[in-house]
């Protein structure tokens, strides 16, 4: 199984292993990561699962999947260059050690 | 048989073109729910042909709001196509009407532009720096109820918290708060609803309200860059130039979406919190149960009952033609009862799991930008209710607000058990 550390605002660091195939936010919320709301449930429509890649990562990540994530992160508060919604970004055996950084809060 | 008025028996017999549920006094009654739910049944996309506001679509399951919601360049929020409420009248220049334009009716990319002109002012970070004073006031608004003794909950409670909030976002003259919740109320009501009696009474109050902000916008444009939305718009490059109308436009919602909201949810969960005891108990004795209790309060009222979109184009919709121009109804409050995504819809769980998954604050790019503001000054106020009462009770019947857009309460009698 794929492992993703979320590191908080507080630098606080949380290793987790996923299933290959869950998005970013599910893996936060199912493995009680503090900093993610996914409040629409997974459809790029709250914004409020916003993480920023870990510049290691960014290429193998990409950037936003569609336009309604391009708009959504548009809207978003504290967004980076690097940011993406966690709920957009699948994670696969090829993003193992994926590294993201949360905000200290969602908007 | 007989049947009686709104109940499931009476509403399954109506037939369905003949359903109109924008109809104030089913709000006034809190009688939509078997409209709401026989709609979702079977006929989820359901057009009404003739209303006082014209003819719309009801869209009543929570899938297709979210659909919609996120669809705004077919579904458009933007004034020049309509509004965004089902009643044009509330901000736009028809029947006895003013425009009241605003960047909630805007599609992109102005849009996007005024909102972010206002959205730091209530993000998570900027909101630590409110939480100790909301909690101050809170308090000693609740050390002021009597115990064992009915008052007024919305007059005591969910207007005064609001309102003060309202008067610190805004910067506004604090002994002089009372106006914001007048003009609150007036911004989404038409005359013949108990609070104003003709149009021009409407105007004039609204225009008072204009000259009282310009006052204000003009001091703190002299005046270095502050905190506030006033001086942060009297400062911002893009808004600053905004005209009277505009301005006004603006007032509007943040006024109606910085406060009425609020303090229906308020009010919700006071009403929420008399018909489960036991709720509050459980609450009082693990406050970590506030992280779902709070969206789950929110959810339950749903505050605002509708967003309204209307179609740039034709469009065929879960098998119904929807034509360009048409208006689509968003029943935020139907879709938060929809029994195929939320178990048990009607209870009021304050352990649900995913309670943050609920309509109440919309989806996509109009989502509500008070969201994070809203459930703090929630949390704070429910946290405080359990560290003073053991109960609170609603001792007679509420009084709702006559509204579609506006589902609140007038009055709630309550009584708190020491």
């Amino acid at each position: 199984m794929p492992k993703v550390t979320f590191i908080t605002a507080d630098e606080e660091t949380y290793n987790v292993e996923v299933d290959e195939g869950s998005t970013v936010m599910e893996a936060a919320i199912n493995n009680m990561v503090p900093g993610i709301d996914g409040d629409c449930g997974g459809a790029a429509a709250c914004g409020t699962c916003m993480v920023h890649v870990d510049p290691a990562f960014v290429e193998k990540v990409g950037g936003p999947a569609s336009d309604m994530e391009a708009e959504m992160l548009s809207l978003t508060d504290d967004v980076s260059e690097t940011s993406r919604l966690g709920c957009q970004v699948n994670i696969t055996e090829e993003l193992d050690g994926l590294t993201l950084h949360l905000p200290r809060a969602q908007h | 048989m007989t049947a009686t008025l709104h109940s499931k028996s009476y509403v399954d017999s109506l037939p369905l073109e003949d359903i109109d549920v924008s109809k104030t006094e089913l709000f006034e009654q809190e009688a939509l729910f078997p409209y709401f739910e026989r709609l979702r049944r079977e006929d989820p996309v359901h057009y009404c042909k003739d209303s006082l506001y014209g003819p719309y679509w009801s869209v009543t399951r929570y899938k297709d709001i979210v659909e919609i919601d996120t669809n705004h360049k077919v579904f458009s929020s933007d004034v020049s196509q309509g509004s965004f409420v089902l009643d044009d009248t509330t901000l736009n220049a028809v029947e006895g009407g003013i425009d009241l334009p605003n960047f909630l009716g805007m599609d992109p990319p102005k849009h996007d532009i005024h909102r972010m002109v206002v959205s730091p002012i209530v993000a998570p970070q900027n909101l630590m720096n409110y939480e100790t004073l909301i909690r101050e006031r809170t308090q000693r608004v609740l050390d002021e109820l009597p115990v064992g003794e009915t008052f007024d909950w919305v007059e005591e409670v969910s207007i005064k918290l609001t309102t003060m909030m309202l008067a610190t976002l805004l910067d506004f003259p604090f002994e002089e708060r009372t106006k914001l919740t007048r003009w609150s109320d007036i911004i989404t009501t038409r005359p013949g609803y108990g609070l104003v009696d003709s149009w021009e009474q409407r105007t004039t109050e609204l225009y008072e309200c204009l000259e009282y902000f310009k006052k204000l916008f003009h001091e703190r444009q002299n005046l270095p860059p502050k905190a506030d939305l006033i001086s942060m718009l009297a400062h911002s490059e893009d808004m600053s130039s905004m005209s009277d109308t505009d301005f006004l436009g603006l007032l509007a919602l943040l006024i109606v979406g910085g406060n009425d909201t609020t303090r229906s949810s308020m009010s919700g969960g006071a009403y929420a919190f008399s018909l489960n005891p036991e709720a509050f108990t459980r609450l009082k004795n693990n406050r970590e149960l506030l992280a779902t209790a709070i969206p789950e309060t929110v959810r339950w009222q749903t505050p605002i009952a509708h967003m309204r979109r209307t179609a740039l184009e034709d469009i065929e919709f879960k098998g119904k033609q929807i034509r360009k121009g048409d208006k689509v109804v968003m029943w935020y409050l139907s879709g938060n009862r929809d029994e195929t995504v939320i178990d048990r819809p009607m209870d009021f769980i304050i352990d649900r799991p995913k309670a943050r998954q609920h309509l109440s604050f919309g989806f996509g790019i109009h989502r509500c930008l008070g969201n994070r503001l809203a459930e703090m000054q929630l949390r704070i106020l429910w946290d405080e209710m359990c560290n003073r009462f053991s109960r609170i009770e609603v001792t007679g019947e509420p009084v709702r607000v006559p509204s579609n857009l506006v589902h609140g309460y007038l009055s709630l009698p309550v009584k708190l058990h020491a």
